[in-house]
């Protein structure tokens, strides 16, 4: 049996293996089949992550992560979790592949995915004109008209990048104003190819086998009216990924994993929670790596007083006890529930 | 055995004369769900040495071929069966998917 396995490999996941890994608890990383290194392997330039002067390219810093976290011990493992056992001493994690992997803590770090729009056409047309990853996709618009869905960091990442390649990248948001950063917008506003459709709501995106346009409505009056494009970039969110602990661990209103306080421990004990699975707020590479931070503290220290003792069950349990009842106030005092 | 590489040049006959089933991988460098799928292809590829064929086709260097076959996301992978494009995958998926949809040609 494992000390400890971590699930999932972005920023979260890979520095809680680093820290677990310098404590020596062997940490088995399940890193996922295809989606190792999290969001930022969708990602250019990484231009706010320290140490990085001259920024760096998500990927390339994905994969750093990963050989500090290996260097140190840590196992990754390129499978998916499809089953999770966290009641008990003993944890279980069943895999794609079938193996099971048993343990006395899990550190859960699996993010979040993108948001859909949640209209008719998106699946079939996804990759065929639809698409959540300009980085991946840019590419295939030169010279094209699109649009991109979104009003935050990421939607004004995306346009920007977007005219690299399209002529014309108009930028859909259902409001007034962003609530992307100061330097993204300005950064969109200077660029000419990019055009704001401002007070608009994407209600239908037109095409049989390929992406010819997208019905609009103005969320001012109602009026509809047709956007003639080829490619519709969506970039109006992330959801945690909790789909593998619903009805095992508490979740937060906003769907992220519930934690006590500050750290990153969860309902469950043992089962520790990081990244922005646990965050709806602030969702950076650098809060996320914290987080993991936290993750691997607790864990270690959870082990240590499992190592101890031998019954820390019990104890655990009365912790929980006695702190449930203040959850709303821990929430109300932070303003936003532990990152 | 690994998945090779073809390009413009060769397409005609590595893919479309070819005599079996040939999955054609479009994928760049700069993609990074593209080298996440590659090994599980490479390892389709090492499993399944007579049932199909697999090739590699850079779209950086071959943008020809991803504009004739409509390529707008990859990693995008076709298989082509005498000379016709038959099953489309779109996406990095696990291997276990990837085998899902292309069973027809494993079994």
């Amino acid at each position: 049996m494992r000390q400890v396995i971590i699930i999932g490999s972005g920023p979260a996941g890979f520095t809680a293996a680093i820290y677990a890994a310098r404590a020596n608890l062997e940490p088995l990383v399940v890193a996922s089949s295809v989606e190792v290194g999290g969001e930022l392997m969708n990602t250019t330039d990484v231009e706010n992550f320290p140490g990085f002067p001259d920024g760096i390219q998500g990927p390339e810093l994905m994969e750093k992560m990963q050989k500090q976290a290996e260097r140190f011990g840590a196992e990754v493992l390129y499978d998916d979790v499809v089953e999770l056992d966290l009641a008990g001493a003993v944890k279980t994690v069943k895999l794609g592949s079938g193996a099971v992997h048993e343990a006395s803590s899990v550190i859960f770090a699996t993010g979040s995915a993108y948001r859909k729009l949640g209209l008719p056409g998106e699946e079939r047309l996804s990759g065929r004109g639809v698409s959540w990853c300009a980085t991946c996709d840019g590419f295939f618009f030169r010279e094209r008209t699109i649009a991109v869905v979104g009003g935050g960091d990421s939607a004004m990442e995306e346009a920007t990048f977007l005219t690299r390649f399209a002529s014309k990248v108009y930028v859909i948001h259902r409001k007034d104003s962003l609530r992307a950063s100061k330097i993204m917008q300005e950064r969109a506003f200077a660029n000419e190819k990019i055009e704001f459709v401002w007070n608009t709501q994407v209600v239908d995106i037109l095409g049989e086998d390929a992406v010819t346009g997208v019905l609009l409505r103005s969320t001012v009056d109602g009026s509809t009216r047709e956007l003639p494009l080829e490619g519709l970039f969506v970039a109006i969110g992330n959801d945690p990924r909790t789909h593998l602990v619903h009805g095992k661990l508490e979740l937060t209103p906003e769907g992220t994993i519930w934690v006590h306080g500050r750290s990153s421990r969860t309902s469950e004990p043992g089962v520790f929670a990081a990244g922005d699975v646990v965050d709806p707020t602030y969702r950076q590479a650098v809060t996320a790596a914290g987080s993991g931070t936290v993750a691997a503290l607790d864990a270690e220290h959870f082990l240590a007083a499992l190592e101890q003792s031998g019954e820390p069950q019990v104890a655990e349990a009365i912790e929980i006890a006695t702190e449930t009842p203040s959850r709303a106030t821990d929430q109300a005092e932070t303003g936003v529930p532990a990152a | 055995m690994t998945a090779k590489a073809t390009t413009s040049a060769t397409w005609e006959q590595d893919v479309l004369q070819a005599e079996g089933p040939v999955l054609v991988d479009f994928w760049a460098a700069w993609c990074g769900p593209c080298r996440m799928v590659a090994p599980i292809l490479d390892e389709i590829q090492a499993d399944n040495p007579d049932k199909i064929t697999v090739l590699k086709l850079n779209v950086d260097e071959n943008p020809d071929l991803a504009m004739k076959y409509q390529i707008t996301s990859i990693p995008a992978m076709k298989v082509f069966n005498k000379g016709q494009v038959q099953t489309t995958i779109i996406g990095a998926k696990p291997k276990y998917a990837i085998e899902q949809d292309l069973a027809a040609y494993l079994a």
